[in-house]
């Protein structure tokens, strides 16, 4: 029982973490009907900028601020320079320039800063408090919920109440139309890959710390199983990815817990299957608007 | 003579290799309704897309309110006082009545007025204002058809685009939206290029016809001698 617990609360902890990471995942499939292979290569990189502002300030915080900062620019020069000239007619297109992208960015930082581990600190505790000689979540672990839980809630605030939002779900719904009507659609684009490098690199700066330690690849498998939940609760909805993620990291936590680390990514593909078996659409996936 | 509000000379557009228009010329004089008519495949509904920049003309001028509007981006004509309804209507089926609603005057800068035209909206179409909160795709047809058009009025436009509004709906309701132009033409000095298959319809509102036959303007008269001319009417118009 106890370990359960313990099982369920490092399950969330990491969940938040893969929410996040779905959540930016789902806002450039809602924007540009992609997905984006390049985002955890990404993240990776805004974090070595974060941590290269941490090692120089000293403040953890400066550091985050940097790091989604350079995840909004990335993002934004990302669309712009790159994945705007990408034809659609063929979604593979899309897939290899991402894939490309990915090396690009792993060999950059390669170069840069090296290809070994480095460690990278933690602003809190990543120890488990004990409460009642019950070894449960650590003082990081309330960082990381509170962290993505804020992001969550600015996200929906952002879209359900603010004009850029409303324009930005217009865009991604019925493009022509909007632009009919006075919406600069490639601008919704730019915007939305930047928010969601910006979530993303986020989620870097909270993952990296929990034992992956900063490297060209630190989010490779992150990147895999953020995947798996944002198509677990459904490519099109934000709500399906945030709910996707912690059912994963539930799972993956469990499995790991149970049946040993070696199974976890044998277990993300059996999950990633059995919902594309069950349910393609995910979880979540909003009702198909009727055809008129 | 005053200049037309809107004045197309020698356009020719199309899809990739295939031409669509060929040489239409036409000009809609303001505070007027002008049909567009003619067959399926006649080309009506890629004049209006290609008036309103979603496709690039090949040649030809399209003048609107004296200036060419060659190289004006689509999302830039809105605020000039063009609007266009495209066919199958364009309610954005996930958003809210509401939503779709403020989408169409989110690019004003008077925002009073903009919430001044949203309430007239609401006041113009009662359905729309029961049903605020629902999504585009709970709505029946007419009820989306008013959407469209109420979302249009929202820019408060001069010339408003029009693209088969009567299409799947019931005779009655289509009777209402005709009324509808003729009295928005009357009260705002509204001006309407109006596509239709629905002949009878669009020319007991409109003040001038246009048929169009294979990309090309067949014949451009008003409303009234279109209805009475049998032979133009059997030529084009099929009736």
């Amino acid at each position: 029982m106890e370990r359960f617990l313990f099982l369920t609360l490092d399950g969330l902890s990491t969940g938040a973490v893969y929410a996040a990471f779905a959540l930016a995942l789902v806002l450039i499939w809602r924007a540009a009907r992609l997905v984006n292979f390049a985002q955890g290569a990404m993240a990776v990189a805004t974090a070595y900028v974060g941590y290269a502002v941490v090692a120089a300030t000293g403040s953890y915080w400066l550091g985050l601020a940097a790091a989604v900062l350079a995840g909004l620019l990335l993002g934004a020069l990302v669309e712009r320079v790159l994945m705007r000239f990408v034809g659609h007619a063929n979604p593979l297109g899309d897939v290899i320039v991402a894939l490309g992208l990915v090396l690009l960015i792993q060999a950059v930082l390669g170069m840069v800063f090296g290809n070994e581990y480095r460690p990278a600190a933690a602003p809190f505790d990543t120890d488990g408090l004990t409460v009642g000689g019950i070894t449960a979540i650590s003082p990081y672990d309330l960082w990381v919920f509170a962290a993505v839980a804020v992001v969550v809630v600015l996200l929906a605030l952002l879209f359900t109440r603010t004009p850029i939002g409303l324009r930005m779900r217009a865009s991604a719904f019925a493009p022509e139309v909007s632009r009919l009507l006075g919406v600069d659609v490639n601008r919704m684009l730019t915007v939305g890959w930047a928010l969601a490098a910006a979530v993303g690199a986020l989620a870097g700066m909270l993952v990296i710390p929990t034992g992956l330690g900063l490297h060209p690849h630190a989010m490779d498998l992150v990147f895999v199983i953020a995947f798996t939940a944002a198509v677990v609760g459904g490519l099109d909805s934000p709500v399906g990815a945030v709910i996707g993620g912690l059912l994963v990291g539930l799972i993956l936590s469990y499995v790991t817990g149970y049946l040993g680390p070696d199974t976890t990514p044998l277990a993300v593909l059996a999950l990633l299957l059995a919902v594309l078996l069950v349910r393609p659409g995910g979880l979540f996936s909003g009702v198909r608007a009727r055809q008129v | 003579m005053t200049e037309p509000l809107l004045r197309v000379e020698g356009l020719h557009a199309g899809y990739g290799a295939v031409p669509v228009l060929r040489d239409v010329g036409l000009s809609v004089a303001a505070r007027t309704i002008t049909a567009v008519l003619g067959a399926n495949g006649a080309g009506k509904t890629t004049l209006l897309r290609t008036l309103s920049g979603l496709l690039a003309p090949t040649a030809g001028r399209i003048v609107f309110d004296g200036a060419d509007l060659r190289g004006v981006r689509v999302e830039r004509l809105v605020h000039r006082g063009l609007a266009h309804v495209p066919e199958g209507r364009g309610v954005v089926a996930e958003l809210t009545v509401d939503e779709n609603l403020r989408l169409g005057g989110l690019w004003r800068r008077d925002r009073a007025d903009a919430r001044r035209a949203l309430d007239e909206v609401y006041h113009l179409f009662e359905p729309l204002a029961r049903r605020r909160q629902h999504a585009g795709h709970q709505l029946s047809g007419g009820e989306r058809q008013m959407l469209a058009l109420g979302r249009a009025l929202v820019a408060r436009p001069r010339l408003l685009l029009l693209d088969e509004p009567s299409l799947g709906l019931a005779p009655r309701v289509t009777a209402q939206i005709m009324a509808l132009l003729q009295r928005l033409r009357d009260d705002t000095g509204l001006t309407v290029l109006l596509v239709e298959q629905n002949v009878r319809s669009a020319l007991s509102v409109a003040d001038q016809g246009v048929v169009m036959s294979l990309g090309r303007v067949a014949a451009a008269t008003t409303a009234t001698r279109l209805r009475d001319d049998e032979h133009l009417r059997h030529a084009y118009l099929g009736f």
